[in-house]
């Protein structure tokens, strides 16, 4: 049972803190719902990206060879430095959350925003990345060409390629929109050591979505470079 | 008699505002809307089955052509799965009383609800806008290559609709689960709890579980036609029946979806109506965790002629006759509540009869379909449309109405005629079984699904199955009919008209707009109906 439940407690919540909402009976049974709200949300994200990793996994085994020459076409450096950009992104992130726990305002906008333009950085980033992959024609598609005893499964790689790291540049776009409503809200002062739920819940958010790169990157830059370093 | 009350201001007479209902958070409310579209959909739905009944009334091809006959098998079972099974139960019923049911105000996340809304809807007007323009010819499954190669229809568009309405589905899965998670009342543990929560709770299991997969491979298929992506297609080396794997590893889950929260229903409604408790309550309940869980490792049983290996296929068989075992057990002990209550024949337990006999053959041929052998033979003929349809129509939607008769007073603070629903369920029932039953025989003898035209022979069957579903149809109708008539002209309810335990029950019909005066505290299980001293007529 959901701790602190008051029976018969008033109905609208009036005399309550102004962040309760009136369904609710305490702010610990809103936060923790909100919590596992957002614990759920991850988990269908995880089914949702699977899917794309089931296809990567087939063909992956099938095609062993496509894989490592498309994956030779990627820029390491570019991906490599990306990485970097999102781990530190996690980092201040997470101060941003230790920030609003401890009722530090300006601490929590100044580290919001931190993580605001680190991922701002990774997606323009990745738009110098894709634009080359364009000029490349290493877009699939009718334009597609690519030389090589194995072309027509790279193509088969790269629309993987297009399709995991679109989808998770499309979360970091909605996580970065998602952290400019949480900065606004903190700069407001909407926030305290009582009710902090949003910027924690956006950061588990914001934790998953680097988390998916983590495995994106060894997954698509890294198949089988060691051959081709030694 | 007690005079009844009816409370001064209620959900529904609170706003009356075109507005107020359009901006609701309120779930009972949001519960109302969906019923609205499902409603609508459901007739869409029905539109399209009549064409292809009447095409089928002869063995040519002279009402339709072949390519028309495509679409409208194919609209058909579009509205029927996605804008009306998978919502029906969980969004319309699931929405209005669960919360009731665990003495909640509201859900968890009464915004996220009310989004959930207008993301289905958005998904419906893109499928309608699919349609409008022609409607798609793929089947409801949208294979591979034919969805992304092949087919000029409008499957980008229905695509895309299917696609958003999944997101509607993990929302409402999302919220129920952490609704019953964290919003009991004091004293509601999880053995206290309705065995319909205990439903939803598993349904919201495979709604989180499930429909991002299917929503990330319609979403394949939708790069595939729209940007010339090839992750299915065969000519770069694509592999046209992974579509398969990822689309019944939602899609057969998706049945559980449809077929779990009427499961709910009919244990509330037979401990209602047998005055008992309903027998081996935690068996029924963690009955549905495994059809949750089990349903998710059987999904190769809709590919034992795609070329998959004996050796899966051994296995996916075996499962498959596992996953029956839950819903066995339900059935079983259903009939022992049934068995020595003190039946009470209203509607709402009419309708359960017709579950309960319907889905038991729907269930019982599904074991014909997972066996290997007979499977080559029975595979893509009318015997699985007649397997399905038992389920889903014969126990779904039977399921559904059972609920909503049972419900409706709560909902509407009205009675509907008793007897005419009697006469519906019969209607409903008979015609159900002259429209399908002759498949099950015109599938044993080879007519294949999805063709316009059959050989002569096939007839006299195909005109019974056709004839059914006229009779079908006017038991629906008078459904509609007399519950819009109730809604003016029906006699007032009252808080509790059947008797029954259960919170929902506590408060007013229609209820308060925050559902009880005060958060009630629970102190016994679920059907104590034996604890009750009532004499019913
Ligand atoms: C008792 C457990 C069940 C078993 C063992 C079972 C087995 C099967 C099998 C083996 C098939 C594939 C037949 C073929 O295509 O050759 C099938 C098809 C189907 N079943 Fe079931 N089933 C069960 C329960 C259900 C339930 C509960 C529902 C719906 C609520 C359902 C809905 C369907 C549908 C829609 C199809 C056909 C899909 C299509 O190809 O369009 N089944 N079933
Ligand atoms: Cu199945």
């Amino acid at each position: 049972m959901p701790n602190g439940i008051v029976a018969g407690a008033d109905p609208h919540g009036h005399g309550h803190h102004p962040a309760l909402q009136h369904h609710f009976q305490t702010l610990d049974q809103q936060h923790e719902a909100s919590t596992l709200g957002m614990w759920v949300f991850l988990v269908t994200e995880v089914m949702f990206f699977g899917g794309l990793l089931m296809a990567y996994l087939l063909y992956r085994v099938w095609y062993p060879e496509a894989w490592a020459e498309g994956s030779l076409d990627l820029d390491i450096r570019l991906g490599g430095f990306n990485t970097v950009v999102l781990i530190a992104s996690s980092l201040t992130m997470a101060l941003a959350v230790r920030a609003a726990q401890t009722g530090a305002q300006r601490a929590t906008v100044r580290w919001l925003l931190a993580t605001m333009v680190l991922g701002v950085t990774f997606l323009g980033v990745k738009v110098i990345e894709y634009a080359e992959k364009f000029e490349l024609h290493h877009v699939p598609g009718a334009n597609f060409v690519y030389e090589g005893p194995h072309g027509r499964q790279v193509e088969i790689f790269f629309s993987l390629y297009f399709g995991l790291t679109g989808l998770h540049a499309l979360h970091m776009i909605i996580g970065v929109g998602l952290l400019s409503v949480i900065t606004w809200m903190a700069s407001r002062g909407r926030f305290s050591t009582e009710w902090y739920t949003p910027v924690e819940i956006s950061g588990l958010y914001w934790h998953f979505v680097d988390i998916v790169w983590i495995f994106l990157f060894p997954l698509l830059y890294l198949v089988d470079r060691a051959h081709h370093f030694a | 008699m007690t005079t009844i009350v009816i409370p001064r201001v209620n959900y529904l007479n609170v706003k009356t505002t075109v507005a107020s209902w359009l901006l609701t958070r309120d779930h009972k409310r949001i519960g109302v809307m969906y019923l609205v579209v499902v409603a609508l959909a459901f007739f869409l739905g029905s539109v399209f089955a009549a064409g292809v009944r009447i095409e089928l009334t002869t063995p040519e091809g002279d009402f339709v052509s072949a390519d028309t006959y495509n679409r409208l098998f194919t609209m058909h079972a579009v509205f029927m799965v996605f804008f009306v099974l998978i919502p029906v139960v969980p969004a319309i019923l699931g929405n209005f009383v669960m919360p009731l049911m665990i003495g909640a105000k509201d859900v968890a996340f009464p915004t996220l609800n009310l989004l959930s809304w207008y993301v289905f809807v958005t998904g419906f007007l893109f499928t309608i806008a699919a349609l409008a323009l022609g409607g798609v010819d793929t089947g409801w499954t949208f294979y591979t290559p034919y969805s992304s190669n092949v087919s000029e229809s409008n499957v980008l568009l229905a695509g895309i609709g299917i696609f958003i309405t999944g997101f509607s589905s993990i929302l409402t899965g999302l919220n129920f689960m952490v609704t019953i998670h964290r919003m009991r009342a004091p004293g509601m543990t999880w053995f206290r709890l309705p065995l319909f929560v205990w439903a939803l709770y598993a349904t919201s299991l495979v709604m989180i579980l499930g429909t991002p997969v299917v929503a990330i491979t319609v979403g394949m298929v939708a790069l595939e036609r729209a940007f010339g992506f090839g992750i299915f297609d065969p000519r770069l080396g694509g592999d046209p029946v992974l579509f398969q794997h990822l689309f019944w590893f939602y899609s057969h889950p998706a049945v559980y979806i449809m077929i779990l929260p009427p499961m709910g229903v009919i244990s509330e409604v037979i401990a209602c109506f047998s005055r008992k408790n309903v027998f081996g309550y935690s068996f029924v309940a963690f009955s549905s965790l495994a059809i949750a869980v089990f349903g998710f490792l059987v999904w190769a049983h809709h590919l034992f002629v795609a070329g998959i290996s004996p050796y899966s296929a051994m296995v996916f068989s075996f499962l498959s006759f596992a996953v029956a075992i839950p819903s066995a057990v339900k059935t079983f002990n259903w009939t022992a509540t049934l068995y020595k209550g003190a039946i009470w024949w209203r509607a709402p337990l009419m309708w359960v009869f017709g579950f309960l006999g319907l889905f038991l053959v729907g269930g019982l041929t599904g074991l014909f379909l997972a066996s290997l052998g007979l499977d080559v033979h029975l595979h893509d003929t009318y015997f699985v449309v007649a397997h399905f349809h038992y389920i889903m129509v014969g126990g779904a939607i039977m399921g559904f109405f059972a609920g909503l008769h049972f419900w409706w007073p709560k909902m509407t603070g009205r009675m509907y005629s008793d007897g005419l629903a009697t006469v519906a369920a019969l209607l409903v029932f008979v015609g159900f079984n002259l429209t399908f039953f002759p498949q099950f025989i015109l599938g044993y003898l080879g007519m294949p699904r999805r063709y316009h035209v059959y050989p002569e022979e096939f007839q006299v069957l195909n005109v019974l199955s056709s004839s059914g579903a006229s009779v079908l149809a006017i038991g629906y109708s008078l459904v509609a009919i007399y519950l819009v008539y109730s809604l003016f002209r029906g006699e007032r309810a009252g808080a509790n008209p059947w008797l029954a335990t259960g919170l929902e029950w506590k408060t007013e019909s229609p209820p308060l707009p925050h559902n009880f005066p005060e958060t009630p505290i629970v102190n016994e299980g679920a059907y104590e109906y034996s604890k009750r001293e009532v004499k019913v007529a």
